[in-house]
């Protein structure tokens, strides 16, 4: 019995806002359906295992592995992925301070961090370097040594808050 | 060749955004899996279970069988290698020392080693296909460790490896493929000139690049034969060199695009999927699409060689070194080609020393075939000798940055390669290193320090590039390099330099091999230097083009017409000194016309405003580092925190200083990954036994402190700008900076690395050193 | 992924004929450690049964006797609740240690334990702390102890057909509080090489009348140590009863060598860690009211 005999699923979610339905396999993942199915190739697959965090992405809210979930689950649930994190043609704070840090090499790990420090800075507004570097302990960056990823991320934080009324 | 050095610049040494960081953050930019092609199937290749054995048969009639299943192959499908070298490489190399690591043939030399592969219509129906064809093996012997390998009757890792380097030849075949040695002066009498010898023999791990986007890539074959390639690679015209020759096709008929690419370091210099994907391609008639599983990267792409080095250094109670001997043994994998004579040649050229002998044997084993990792080789010996000269300096009594100094090559001095350094920044590298806070903070008990400088020698090689000058005055600068680590930002400097635009107006793209001269690859730290050395060539071209054309334009002779802040300015009137922007604006003599004026009417002075330049870059000039660590060791635990750390580097030139620094703390990362956690752990059976990131231990955020960075110019006398590379020696110092630092902290002399908590935990409750 | 079938009941019950309707049926909380699994191969489950849309499994219920935990409540659920902060820091420092923030958005204390790992960061937390499990069958519901669901690596006391609904805590004496530490060799990312957890109750005079000691990562199960338990009792927790507790544990741990730790390592480590354990938690329990 092949892959293809099983029927497929269909899914209505919301994906940065917007309605999207999509087909899937019961068994696909997340990151699979969003990258070839839906296009979405901003979020990256980097082990599969949920080990890297290049695949993070919000799930109602709570980051998660989109390797780890599977599409089926999104049923009915919001999914925010990197590519809805700029808005109205505007950067996100934290995607700004990474550029502004050069707090990329390669920047394959970038999309997840970006994720993931944008929902670290929406449920702790002040984090300190320690909490940051543990918050980001998912998200392996093989080029930069972290330290202008966590200097981005911190001063990110402190323009939110300058910003914040 | 000299060429006068410039010092003061408008735009080089300043840190704009990266041209390509807004695709980077929004996840626009696109990788190697990232290009999805209407009509495009998967491709999954069949790995050996099996560690050595010879392939009896291969059966793909079940997976053929499944509806989906597109196209399948074997090595039946590549051209035998023969004795044939791959043309055009940038080290000699056999085609049959690659070709069976793209696809066995006949035999298997290393467990996951690629034996088949499938295409089919989803990645899950591959995957199922691929676990359908049946393989028949013979299984034999095997052998994983080097010294076991060099055993008396070890399994024979190929049946036709008779040492090189060694003569007369021999007769017999062995594990032991290659061996050499290197030397200068008297070793015996510099030993007897010695008050302190230090001896020792330091042992570092297997480990993997790690880089994080696993290798991928789209091939699309048209029906003339044509070869369309999307890949990440460090090199695309590598990619297609070695594709054409490996499946046989006219490199003409291929073309490749780099992807943007997800990390390298050395690891992404060869081809694995891309000939395998354009055969799938060739034979289903459609677009296939391979990416490798983490797994598979590690099991199946270029680990790392590890090594021992057996170093013995004397010194002078005054701190004079006056011997230094490393006998390296280096672990190939299944194949020849591990880089032993860099490990040979370049641990030691950050001393000065009469009596210098270095050797090296290279050893086969039934593992995946060993590849490039920055500064390949270097590490692997740079540790054995840091750590002895730190032993020496506590023998001595002396400062480890003092005994250093007294030591360190300076303008002049001749390493064992034999090639004079011309002026080079050790001495102030270490100097910055001693002045750094780091290396003056308190430490408290179970804390230790660990100094150690490096030296590597940096590529050249060939770069390509072309400029074009749109209506508006704007500039795209083509080369063929994959911008690895921010190299676009570095094009787009030195072009912005010489035309004297905002760095803002130029557009540095990376092109497809039919859209740019030839550029070796992304790699040996050469980029900034030889790429962005064609770039500046260009440039200037460029330059003398609109001078000459500007001369035309006003009646004048070139040589009246100047290139200033963006715009031909004649020299009519009054000498060039005098031109001021308020002065030339002013003065009714002084002739202007900006880039832009004059691209806008490039059609009425000879057309479209264009340069290519190439070059074969002969002026690479040594890097060398110095690095400060503090740790701290759980007497308990054997766990080791690094507390601080402090990286001095001389770039030559920071192009883009905040992407210097980025290469010094990222290969530092490495280093200490290296040092402390990162290594392959094989079975009984030769199986990989951590082929994930959950037990290969790279370095997370929250194991780090920040790493501090002092970038050291002493201009490279040899470019234009005084550039060097900067991408290899960062990870050259790491090993024993740390090594030294938990010694230090601990109380210990653990000389097998990783010093991973049981190791070290040992070491302290043996209290005596291993 | 090899073919699968999904289904995500609503209620209890519908779970329950869910999972009794076909073999081979694997429940889906968190699924951090499942999808991992069949994504190596290691299962190949032919029905998954997402129970994240069940009530009773994705609450958190506290009265004045216990703590109920559903089973499938996430990580970054659990640790951000201060309720459970207060009253079992420790469990949730366990919870909360098992992988990244990415981890901690779905894995569930149920997963932990369904899974059987020997080195599962929540359980040895669960033992100390006397937490039951509600177990739910065809047959109606049943509750064992922490310490009894697990068999051996990946294997739990579940019968075909049943699964885990909610683990309960009793609320806690006075004075009373738990700790659990782990050792990796990075600070994050890592599976344990050796766990402990403490649960201890002091007096007025700070002298410790119960305890319980669990150690993880060092046998085929998160091990109950009576025998680590009885040197911290009757005393204050001074440098012989900890060095007794901590040479105990080292005893009682029946570990194996592996890529992640030896034998010997296992052994010393654990004890290092139940006496570090034991101290936070009696630094805890002296800082808390009455």
């Amino acid at each position: 019995m092949g892959a293809n005999a099983v029927k497929k699923i269909h899914v209505s979610t919301t994906i940065n806002g917007e309605p999207r339905e999509f087909l899937c396999e019961p068994g696909q993942v997340l990151s699979e359906v969003l990258r070839l199915t839906l296009d979405l190739t901003g979020t990256k697959e980097g082990c599969t295992t949920g080990d890297c965090g290049a695949c993070s992405v919000t799930l109602d809210g709570a980051l998660v592995c989109s390797c780890l979930v599977l599409a089926a689950e999104t049923e009915g649930r919001e999914i925010g992925t990197v590519e809805g994190v700029a808005r109205g043609g505007e950067l996100h704070p934290v995607q700004q301070k990474i550029l502004e840090h050069a707090a990329l090499q390669c920047g394959i790990c970038t999309p997840g961090i970006v994720v993931s420090a944008k929902a670290l800075l929406e449920q702790n507004p002040d984090p300190s370097e320690e909490e940051v570097r543990y918050w980001l302990a998912g998200n392996l960056c093989r080029c930069t040594g972290y330290d202008k990823i966590i200097r981005a991320v911190l001063d990110a934080a402190a323009t939110m808050r300058e910003e914040a009324p | 060749m000299s060429t006068a050095v410039k010092t003061d610049f408008r735009v080089v040494g300043s840190r704009p955004i990266r041209p390509d960081g807004l695709d980077k953050v929004t996840g626009r930019a696109k990788y190697g899996a990232d290009l999805n092609l209407p009509g495009q199937i998967f491709g999954h290749v069949v790995r050996s279970p099996h560690a050595a054995a010879v392939i009896k048969s291969i059966d793909f009639s079940d997976a053929l069988a499944m509806p989906g299943v597109m196209a399948v192959m074997s090595a039946d499908d590549l051209p035998e290698p023969g004795d044939r070298l791959l043309p055009g490489a940038e080290v000699e190399m056999k085609l049959k020392d690659i070709s069976p690591v793209i696809m066995a043939r006949g035999r298997v030399l290393y467990h996951s080693q690629a034996v088949a592969a499938v295409a089919a219509t989803t990645p899950a129906l591959a995957a199922e296909a691929a676990g359908r064809v049946r393989i028949e093996y013979e299984v034999l012997p095997h052998v994983v460790d080097m010294h076991e390998a060099l055993a008396e009757g070890a399994p024979l890792v190929q049946d036709d490896i008779f040492t090189q380097g060694v003569e007369p030849p021999p007769t017999v075949p062995s594990n032991l493929s290659l061996q050499m040695e290197l030397a200068k002066g008297d070793l015996e009498a510099g030993f007897a000139e010695a008050d302190v010898v230090v001896e020792r023999t330091y042992s570092v791990p297997m480990c993997h690049q790690a880089y994080i986007e696993p290798h991928a890539c789209v091939a699309r074959v048209d029906e003339g034969g044509r070869v369309d390639i999307w890949c990440c690679t460090q090199g695309p015209f590598m990619v297609r060199n070695m594709t054409a020759e490996l499946i046989g096709v006219e490199l003409g008929k291929i073309k490749v695009t780099a992807s943007e690419i997800g990390g390298g370091f050395g690891g992404k210099t060869t081809v694995y999927l891309e000939p395998l994907a354009a055969v799938l391609a060739r034979k289903s008639g459609r677009p296939v699409k391979m990416a490798m599983s983490r797994d598979e990267v590690f099991r199946a792409s270029g680990p790392v060689s590890p090594a021992e080095t057996r170093v013995k250094l004397g010194v002078t109670r005054d701190g004079r070194i006056t011997a230094l001997e490393t006998d390296i043994l280096m672990d190939s994998g299944a194949f020849t080609g591990s880089p032993l004579m860099p490990s040979v040649l370049f641990g030691n050229a950050q001393y000065r020393c009469d009596n210098v002998r270095s050797r090296g044997r290279e050893v086969l084993t039934n593992k995946a075939k060993m590849w490039a990792y920055r500064a390949p080789g270097a590490p692997q010996s740079t540790v054995a000798v840091e750590c002895a000269v730190n032993e020496a300096a506590e023998l001595l009594g002396m400062d480890p940055i003092e005994l250093r100094l007294k030591n360190a090559v300076e303008e002049g001095d001749v390493p064992l390669y034999g090639v004079p350094f011309q002026a080079v920044g050790l001495k102030e590298c270490l100097e910055a290193a001693r002045a750094h806070p780091n290396y003056s903070a308190p430490l408290g008990p179970n804390q230790g320090r660990g100094v150690a400088c490096a030296f590597w020698i940096n590529a050249g090689m060939q770069s390509s590039a072309t400029l074009h000058v749109a209506s508006d005055g704007s500039v795209n600068v083509m080369t063929g390099n994959p911008d690895i680590g921010g190299s676009r930002a570095s094009m787009a400097l030195c072009a912005a330099e010489v035309l004297g635009i905002p760095v803002e107006q130029v557009r540095p793209a990376v092109v497809d091999t039919d859209s740019v001269g030839f550029c070796d690859s992304t790699g040996g730290s050469r980029t900034t230097l030889a790429t962005g050395g064609a770039v500046i060539k260009a440039a200037e071209m460029l330059v003398e083009e609109l001078c000459e054309r500007a001369a035309a334009v006003w009646g004048l002779e070139p040589e009246e017409v100047e290139w200033r802040e963006g715009r031909a300015l004649s020299r009519v009137g009054f000498g060039l000194d005098e031109v001021t922007e308020g002065r030339a604006a002013a003065d009714s003599e002084q002739k202007v016309l900006t880039l832009a004026e004059m691209a806008a009417s490039a059609g009425m002075t000879g057309g479209p405003l264009t340069a290519s330049a190439s070059l074969h870059a002969h002026n690479a000039a040594p890097g060398f580092a110095v690095n400060v660590c503090d740790a701290e060791v759980d007497p308990d635990t054997g766990k080791v925190t690094i507390l601080r750390y402090t990286c001095a580097q001389d770039a030559g030139k920071a192009v883009h200083p905040a992407y210097v620094e980025g290469q010094m703390q990222g290969g530092a990362v490495q280093g200490i990954g290296w040092a402390l956690n990162e290594e392959y752990l094989y079975d009984e059976q030769g199986v990989l036994q951590n082929a994930g990131f959950l037990d290969y231990r790279i370095p997370v955020a929250s194991d780090l402190p920040m790493i501090d960075t002092v970038i050291v110019e002493v201009p490279n006398a040899m470019h234009p700008f005084g550039v060097r590379g900067v991408g290899e020696v960062p990870i050259c110092p790491p090993m024993p900076a740390v090594v030294s630092a938990v010694n230090a902290a601990a109380g210990t002399r653990v000389c097998t690395l990783p010093l991973s908590p049981p190791r070290l935990l040992a070491a302290i409750q043996s209290g005596e050193a291993d | 992924m090899p073919s699968v079938a999904y289904t995500a009941p609503t209620s209890l019950q519908e779970a329950a004929q869910a999972l009794a309707g076909t073999d081979n049926a694997r429940v889906l909380a968190g699924g951090t450690d499942l999808l991992v699994q069949m994504r190596l191969g290691l299962r190949e489950p032919a029905l998954l049964v997402d129970v994240k849309r069940i009530p009773e499994l994705t609450s958190i219920d506290l009265d004045g006797e216990r703590l109920l935990l559903g089973a499938a409540v996430p990580g970054a659920v659990v640790t951000a609740d201060p309720d459970i902060g207060r009253l079992f820091p420790g469990f949730q420092e366990g919870l909360g240690l098992i992988g990244s923030s990415q981890i901690q958005g779905r894995a569930s204390v149920g997963g932990n334990l369904c899974n059987a790992s020997p080195a599962a960061d929540s359980v040895p937390s669960l033992i100390v702390n006397r937490a039951r499990c509600h177990i739910l069958g065809t047959q109606g519901t049943r509750s064992v102890a922490a310490e009894d669901f697990n068999t051996g690596p990946a294997s739990n006391c579940l019968a075909p057909g049943e699964m885990l609904v909610a683990v309960e805590f009793p609320l806690p004496a006075a004075r009373s509080s738990d700790a659990y530490l782990r050792f990796i060799p990075r600070t994050e990312m890592d599976i344990a090489v050796a766990g402990a957890a403490v649960a201890l109750t002091l007096d007025e005079s700070g002298v410790c009348t119960d305890a319980r000691v669990a150690i993880g990562a060092v046998a085929p199960t998160a091990l109950l140590v009576p025998a680590a338990a009885e040197a911290l009792i009757g005393g204050s927790l001074d440098e012989a009863s900890l060095q007794q507790a901590a040479a105990a544990a080292s005893e009682a741990a029946r570990p194996i060598t592996d890529k992640r730790g030896t034998v010997e390592y296992r052994k010393t480590v654990v004890g290092v860690l139940v006496r570090r354990a034991a101290v936070i938690a009696r630094d805890r329990a002296l800082a808390m009211e009455g």
